[in-house]
């Protein structure tokens, strides 16, 4: 495995410093670890151990556990399609296969630019707009292949101007 | 003139914000009648999202439904000039009105119609005239509790266990020196297409917070806990608001109403593992640990959050609990059936016309609440199977349509009542291709591989047998609900769909036409006018044929995405 830079730490003390002596508080330090960083280094884990006394083991046990835990950086933009069974009748292997299509990449995996992430989801609640996604808290709902094709492609051109005029 | 924005999380996706921020703004500029603005949770017609309700000076509704950000000017000129001729367009039609008409709402009595961010909202329609009653009146636990065994409530999150029950275990559970119990809310809403339990928390989280408190104040709890799926953000944040504004109205804390019951409660957010709905994992999640089911006993009404007696009960059946103390336990009881007292609700979707959410006495027909309400199949297509209870639950057929809404008589199908998630599938969704789809989401891997290879054409004589066998192996040797439960999406279509796994396994053949591998598309040559929009849509060119005369595809071409289905207005492009 390439050998990450090292995390900021201190961007966790303060939730450390409010959690680490609360008896199960490990699942909501991970939550706050990973808004902090967009995913859980393992340096940040690390640290964590050490900070709360838990086993490195248990903290790793607890993040491979739970789907919300990502173990590696995602994209800027990262894509939840639901794969729930409303969604699934209402045709998201489709909605899935244009994204595949249109930026290369399948569930778990991160475009080369690291711009887009793909992860398969399992309901996101919004059944009766089925098929639907979530990207970075919006929802979109009653996709069709090309209506999924439009909205990735508006959120690239919004990042590429973004990024010119920053 | 009043207008309220549907902003639920499926308002929203519909594009509700919008059509919000467009009427801030032109109220912005000018207001001179003194319109108001607000908002409010789902009313269950998700189908007609997003909504604008504009009430009139006398109070009247008048219900504007798929709304766009561009009819808010239109809405806008009404409202101020009074003339409500301007959005006759987007008024709802008399059919679809129905759909609420129809309905006996309890558990969802003020969704879609309070504002759900205020406490104020609340109180003005009934809120918290239980918890003050109970209170004022000094009412025993025993007496509640008895309220809610005459109403015969039974959880809604699944078991349908009588709540007045646990309670009493909770209740005489001896605690330890610190004295501590628990109430905890099981939020975690994990099986795919149910979205009940976010309604309510989205539409009307203070019902919640009440019912919660009754139960805290019947069990002796001073500490309760809502454990709330990470999938839903927006009603971990319209809760958190609704338990700041309770406790700073004295309605959570310390000495509740200058009573001598106290009661605080937090949100925990859960981090995406479907086995932590089951409630013992869910208790070991909330511990921060990984979600394993305990072994029971001990329940957690002995031994539960931090071995701790605690009471754990799902979103729904709190939602009920305040409506019942005051309006009495024989009210609630006088709906339904025998055994199955008061109303469930439902979530519909898949292939209906109408999808949303619908709450109905117990008793009412499946065929009710699928047709009547629901509007039946989309697009004119024939209804095939209505999938209850999620991943631990069963297809049910056309030919059982008449069964009641009922534990019993639900369980008799071979599904069961669970949640209250129904998809509705039609004639174009593949009963094996469900069957491996549920078993993608409990992961069994034997099976699996049996149904891939029907799936694909190349299952084998006896694979039926084998698949069934599995089926009961696992339930036989299952250590928590999930294991007794997960096969039963298999053994459901087996039982009432053999003839599909038949068809693929012998004819090689998918009579939904669903199956990739089965399939071949071709061009009706009658239907088709040779617009070329499937030519132009096909991503690999297997599609030929001159401008207005009719189109072919080449097989060896195809590989089967469908786009050119999508893409033909006229219904030509066709799977055999
Ligand atoms: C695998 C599995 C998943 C479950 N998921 C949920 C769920 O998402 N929500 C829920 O309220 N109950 C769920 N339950 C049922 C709970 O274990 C428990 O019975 C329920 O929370 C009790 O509340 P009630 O009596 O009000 O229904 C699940 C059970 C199992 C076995
Ligand atoms: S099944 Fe996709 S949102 Fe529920």
């Amino acid at each position: 495995m390439s050998k990450q830079k090292p995390s900021d730490l201190s961007l966790i003390e303060p939730v450390l410093d409010s959690y680490a002596e609360v008896p199960g508080s490990l699942i909501a330090i991970l939550q706050e670890t990973q808004a902090a960083y967009g995913y859980l280094p393992m340096d940040a884990m690390e640290y964590i151990a050490k900070r709360t006394g838990t086993p490195i083991a248990t903290i790793v046990g607890v993040a491979t556990f739970y789907a919300q835990f990502r173990l590696e950086p995602v994209g800027k933009y990262l894509i939840m399609l639901c794969q729930g069974t409303a969604c699934h009748v209402n045709g998201s292997e489709l909605i899935s296969a244009a994204i595949s299509d249109e930026l290369g990449i399948h569930d778990g995996e991160t475009t080369p630019d690291g711009l887009f992430s793909l992860e398969h989801v399992a309901c996101l609640g919004c059944c009766s707009l089925s098929p639907v996604m979530m990207i970075n808290g919006t929802t979109y709902s009653s996709l069709t292949p090309d209506k999924a094709k439009k909205v990735l492609r508006s959120l690239a051109a919004e990042s590429a101007e973004g990024g010119a005029s920053a | 003139m009043r207008l309220i924005v549907g902003e639920g999380s499926c308002g929203l996706a519909a594009g509700a914000g919008a059509v919000h921020t467009r009427l801030q703004e032109l109220l912005a500029e000018a207001n001179p009648t003194g319109v108001e603005l607000g908002i409010t949770g789902c009313n269950g017609m998700c189908f007609l999202e997003p909504i604008v309700d504009l009430y009139d000076d006398e109070g009247a509704l008048h219900r504007l439904v798929k709304v766009q950000a561009k009819d808010a000017d239109k809405i806008y000129q009404a409202a101020t000039t009074g003339d409500l001729s301007l959005v006759d367009g987007l008024r709802i039609s008399a059919e679809d009105a129905e759909f609420l008409d129809k309905q006996t709402r309890i558990a969802l009595r003020d969704c879609g119609i309070i504002d759900p961010e205020s406490i104020d909202d609340y109180l003005a329609h009934g809120g918290y005239q239980a918890i003050t009653k109970i209170l004022a009146e000094g009412m025993s636990q025993e007496n509640v509790i008895h309220e809610i065994d005459v109403a015969g409530l039974r959880g809604r999150g699944g078991a349908g266990f009588p709540t007045a029950f646990k309670w009493r275990a909770a209740r005489d559970a001896k605690a330890d020196e610190t004295g501590q119990k628990y109430l905890i809310c099981n939020a975690d809403e994990g099986d795919p297409g149910a979205f009940m339990d976010r309604a309510v928390i989205e539409g009307d989280p203070h019902s919640l917070i009440e019912g919660m408190l009754i139960g805290a104040y019947c069990i002796g709890a001073s500490e309760g806990i809502v454990y709330v799926r990470a999938e839903y953000p927006l009603a971990i944040i319209r809760l958190r608001k609704a338990i700041e504004d309770a406790t700073a109205r004295g309605y959570l804390g310390d000495n509740i109403l200058g009573s001598d019951f106290s009661c605080t409660l937090r949100i925990k957010a859960g981090a995406g593992a479907f086995v932590c709905g089951e409630e013992t994992a869910l208790i070991e999640s909330l511990e921060g640990k990984r979600g394993m089911p305990r072994l029971k006993p001990p329940f957690p009404a002995q031994a539960g959050y931090w071995l701790k007696p605690s009471n754990i009960n799902n979103v729904e059946t709190y939602a009920n609990v305040a409506w019942i103390i005051v309006n009495g336990g024989a009210a609630y009881a006088a709906m339904g059936t025998e055994n199955s007292r008061g109303t469930k609700v439902f979530a519909l979707s898949g292939k209906i016309r109408r999808g949303g959410l619908v709450e109905v006495p117990m008793g009412t027909t499946l065929r009710e609440v699928i047709f009547d309400i629901g509007g039946g199949i989309r697009n004119g297509k024939e209804f095939k199977a209505v999938q209850l209870g999620g991943p631990s639950g069963g297809c049910v057929p056309a030919s059982k349509l008449d069964t009641i809404i009922d534990y019993a008589e639900l369980s008799a199908t071979g599904a069961i009542m669970g949640s209250g998630g129904m998809v509705v599938m039609d004639e174009s969704t593949c009963m094996v291709g469900m069957a491996r789809f549920f078993l993608d989401f409990t992961a069994k891997e034997r099976m699996l591989e049996i149904l891939s290879r029907v799936v694909d054409g190349k299952g084998e004589e006896g694979d039926i047998e084998k698949l069934e066998e599995l089926c009961y192996a696992i339930k036989d040797g299952a250590l928590c609900g999930l294991g007794q439960t997960a096969p039963n999406p298999v053994l459901t279509t087996i039982r009432y769909f053999r003839d599909e796994f038949e068809a693929h396994i012998a004819e090689h053949r998918c009579p939904a036409g669903e199956c990739r591998e089965l399939i071949t598309y071709y061009i009706d040559q009658d239907k088709c006018v040779g617009c070329t929009a499937c030519a132009r849509q096909c991503p690999v060119q297997a599609i030929s044929g001159e401008r207005k005369s009719p189109h072919k595809i080449d097989p060896t071409l195809c590989i089967k995405c469908g786009n050119c289905k999508t893409a033909c207005r006229f219904g030509a492009v066709q799977v055999r």
